[in-house]
């Protein structure tokens, strides 16, 4: 080929790169430039933030936050949140690992039928749940309570902490298992000594999952709890009443542990999903 | 003293029967090789001695006692797997150790150990690193290692040297056979590779479609095929076969020419003969030659035999050609007999 | 223990729980919903459907899903696409890109209300920049175009990850010698993604949709942090039958009616993105 044909080619695939690194930079920004808006007002003091026109850059001033925090029932909110999504990631993994376990390990009758179960879950729209059980935790006594919410979210979670364990027990060779037990490890014994050392990374993360779930869940939560409100119900309830400094705290509040969480399990964020899939 | 005894094994994966009516008894020492094509049962029969699969009918006696319904780790055995199974998470000394922890045996008795098997796989030098650190063949000692740490009545192999490059598999296809030799364990060893079966066995199980064809030494595997897959399985290249019709009295035409044969039967048989036992020779079967192979130390020729394909294993040192019409004499005492009714040797 | 007992032994807990909290409560939705006083009927429908909100709340949820998924599919191909052909940079970018995924949807309203309320930063942008001397009532009555745009973009914002996340999963399964031999058979760029990235990410995409779509039908807390009740959506009604009015059979009624959406959207989805039997990777 000639310099004189070669010349535009090159022009048209270094305007292509261009394009390409503006787009993802781009992509980037819009992520990011809402957060950090939300950074910039949470950051301000309540009157900077009621005001206009506004900075583009923080002040670092506590004030919303302090406000935030001295807000009647708000620290409590922020409790029982975590609360919830606590016994949700203990319940999800508790509940869901085991058949994960027997889902990537074992053939046996029905198995289809199960995983079909598990899969319908993700086809409903599951916070509907909390209607029919908020008549039903009455009867129970579990109304109002956050043991009874903490129900709901694992259900919302299960169907991902069984696909997400069955997806990382799979990954672990059944040969191992078996040098195990010919070692002489009982079933038991193989898994606590072999498959569970080198899992605990990835259940960690199916873990992390399962509390965000919790976390970010709203609907369930303002059906389910009136005095024993988790922060997005608290903050959902009092949207219409409240200023908007106590409105960006809260929401600053909501998102930073999922950067913090979603940073922690980003290696198993597509490798989970890549299985579920199918 | 570990005597192992396979007593009417069957095995059924729904409809399907991997495994018909095993039986078989391997000596205590002794260095049995389950020999046969992939899906023939030999893995599925060495799961069932291990313990990782259940016989759907049968007994499992090792040493004396019967072991069918015992877990894997009460069976007195220790295995080498396919993909070596050493486990990631641990060092190599923790791998080798391990069975040996779980035994609570004393910690120098374990050091003491582990060093002793190390040093005779020659990774005393790895002892420290991870799996992810080491190479195939290193990961093989590591797994033979682990095996031999635990000094088991019986070592079982599935396949241990087919991830493992040529020259590797040669290296530790001898360094196998002279460590297993002073171990004194009993050993099963299940391959696909006749080489292999031959060089390490002491007695060869070849398995085809659930059964056990012919048990026997290597050298009587390889004279005195017990029938004609064994014939065709064994051998590179494998046995010839050429129709005879019977022509009384222990005479038989094959190809026109007449062989001294079987007297017993009088249908149509097969003769069977290795490639390198056939002889140029004045008086013999005409052979038009179609394909010259010069592969060094001899020369392979496929010649056509009245319509049938053989191959001869000729001296390099022969002028051969295409088309050629060669006269070859198969050695008398070389010569099989097959009943091509029942696929078995005739006497 | 019995190997043959065992697998079922294990499934039992997650069988019993979502028994309990899945199965049975639908049952219990079903009851409220067609339950009155007179035994079975449709009372419950007949009032829900028949209040001037419905009709409003039922075109905007499915006029804001129309709007959304489609955007947010062709952005996360596009995202998904160009992250697969990233080498350096690509787990910085994918984090940065993955980020909404933990974000709850309430918050997300919340972020974009802090661009879009009154003495937010697009008019504090478009002050700055000299285009208004006052602030502009976006979130109004008399604005309601740009009070959807705020919730599209907010949605759009929030729900793509997650199917970015499925999507880079499903490339990730796609051999490369498919590509590599499209391209010795001449196929451009374009018709490499065309003829084998979409195909072959059906069974992603058929996971992607369904999932998004059904999230759709349940778009809440955004618009209540956004819009108020200035935008009323289904699952909103459905929340204030529950709580304002008290009145548990007309939400169930409501959210029979959703789940019925989804039933019927998720099969068009599978049926339209089906992969025929063997075809596979």
């Amino acid at each position: 080929m000639t310099a004189a044909t070669d010349a535009p080619q090159i022009d048209a695939r270094r305007s292509g790169r261009w394009l390409y690194i503006a787009s993802v930079v781009l992509l980037c920004a819009w992520v990011l430039v809402p957060l950090y808006f939300l950074f910039i007002n949470t950051l301000s003091s309540p009157e900077t933030v009621n005001s206009f026109p506004k900075g583009f850059v923080p002040e670092f001033d506590f004030g919303s936050l302090r406000f935030f925090a001295g807000f009647q029932g708000m620290i409590d909110a922020l409790y029982n949140s975590v609360l919830v999504a606590v016994l949700t990631m203990i319940m999800s993994i508790l509940i869901g690992a085991p058949a994960g376990y027997a889902l990537s390990r074992f053939d046996f009758r029905g198995k289809e039928l199960f995983r079909m179960l598990i899969l319908l879950t993700r086809a409903f729209p599951l916070p509907l749940l909390a209607l029919p059980l908020a008549v039903l935790f009455i009867r129970v006594g579990l109304d109002d309570t956050v043991f009874g919410l903490a129900l709901v979210h694992t259900t919302l979670a299960i169907p991902f902490a069984v696909l997400i364990t069955f997806s990382l027990f799979s990954g672990i060779p059944i040969e191992l298992e078996e040098a195990a037990w010919t070692l002489g490890c009982t079933r038991l014994g193989a898994f606590t000594k072999v498959v569970l050392p080198l899992i605990l990374p990835g259940i960690t993360a199916s873990a992390i999952f399962a509390f965000v779930i919790s976390w970010n869940e709203v609907f369930a939560a303002a059906v389910l709890t009136i005095e024993n409100r988790t922060l997005p119900a608290f903050l959902l309830q009092s949207l219409a009443e409240s200023p908007l400094h106590l409105k960006f705290a809260g929401g600053f509040i909501l998102v930073v542990p999922a950067l913090i969480f979603i940073f922690a399990v980003r290696k198993y964020l597509f490798a989970m999903w890549g299985i579920a899939n199918r | 003293m570990a005597e192992i005894q396979i007593k009417n094994v069957a095995k059924t994966f729904g409809a399907y029967q991997a495994l018909h009516d095993i039986n078989l008894t391997i000596a205590d020492q002794e260095f049995m090789v389950l020999l046969g094509a992939s899906g023939c049962g030999k893995t599925t029969l060495l799961r069932i001695i291990a313990g990782l699969e259940t016989a759907t009918t049968g007994e499992v006696w090792i040493g004396g006692r019967r072991v069918d319904h015992l877990a894997p780790k009460d069976r007195g055995i220790a295995m080498v797997f396919q993909n070596y199974a050493v486990f990631p998470h641990l060092t190599v000394f923790e791998n080798i150790g391990f069975g040996l922890r779980m035994a609570k045996m004393p910690n120098a008795e374990v050091t003491r150990r582990v060093e002793r098997v190390a040093s005779l796989m020659h990774i005393e030098q790895l002892l420290k690193r991870y799996s992810g650190e080491l190479s195939g063949g290193q990961r093989q000692r590591v797994a033979v290692a682990r095996a031999l740490a635990m000094e088991p009545d019986v070592i079982l192999m599935d396949e241990p040297l087919s991830n493992l490059d040529a020259l590797l598999r040669l290296e530790m296809r001898a360094e196998l056979k002279g460590v297993l030799a002073e171990s004194k364990t009993t050993a099963i060893y299940v391959t696909h590779d006749q080489v292999e079966a031959m060089s390490l066995a002491d007695r060869i199980s070849v398995m085809h479609q659930g059964k056990i064809v012919q048990a026997a030494s290597p050298i009587e595997v390889y004279r005195n095929p017990a029938a004609h897959f064994v014939a065709s399985f064994i051998g590179n290249p494998p046995m010839n076969f050429l129709r005879a019709e019977p022509a009384g009295s222990g005479k038989w035409k094959v190809a026109g020419e007449t062989v001294d044969g079987p007297v017993s039967a009088a249908t149509p048989l097969q003769l069977a003969i290795r490639p390198e036992d056939m002889r140029l020779a004045d008086d013999g079967l005409k052979a038009r030659v179609k394909l010259v192979e010069p592969l060094g130390a001899h020369l392979l020729v496929t010649c056509d035999v009245d319509g049938t394909m053989i191959r001869a294993v000729l001296d390099s040192d022969l002028t051969v050609k295409v088309g050629d019409v060669l006269t070859l004499a198969p050695q008398p005492d070389r010569v099989r007999w097959f009943d091509p009714q029942s696929t078995l040797a005739v006497a | 223990m019995n190997a043959r007992l065992l697998p079922y032994v294990l499934i039992l807990p997650v069988t019993v729980f979502l028994c309990i909290f899945f199965l049975y409560p639908f049952v219990l939705v079903a009851q409220q919903a067609f339950g009155s006083d007179t035994g079975w009927s449709l009372d419950n429908f007949r009032d829900v459907v028949s209040h001037w909100k419905f009709s409003i709340s039922l075109w905007n949820t499915l006029l804001l899903a129309a709007v959304v998924v489609p955007v947010q599919l062709a952005l996360s191909l596009l995202m998904a696409t160009m992250v697969s052909k990233m080498k350096r940079g690509r787990d910085l970018v994918l984090y940065v890109w993955t980020i909404p995924l933990g974000i709850s949807d309430l918050a997300a309203g919340i972020i974009w209300l802090a661009i879009f309320e009154q003495s937010g930063f697009l008019n504090s942008m478009m002050h700055g920049l000299g285009f208004i001397d006052a602030p502009m009532n976006f979130i109004s009555y008399q604005n309601m175009t740009m009070v959807f745009i705020a919730i599209a973009l907010a949605e759009i914002w929030r729900a793509t990850a997650i199917m970015l996340v499925i999507l880079v999963a499903g490339i990730g399964l796609i051999p490369k010698e498919y590509y590599e031999a499209a391209e010795v058979f001449g196929a451009s760029p374009w018709k490499r993604f065309l003829k084998i990235t979409l195909p072959l990410l059906r069974p992603s995409l058929q996971t992607a949709l369904v999932l998004r779509v059904i999230l759709a039908f349940e778009v809440f807390a955004v618009v209540a942090a956004l819009g108020g009740t200035l935008f009323p959506v289904l699952m909103g009604e459905t929340y204030s039958y529950q709580f304002d009015l008290s009145n548990s059979g007309a939400a169930a009624a409501i959210a029979l009616i959703i789940l019925a959406i989804s039933i019927a959207s998720t099969l068009v989805i599978l049926r339209a993105l089906r992969v025929p039997k063997g075809a596979t990777i």
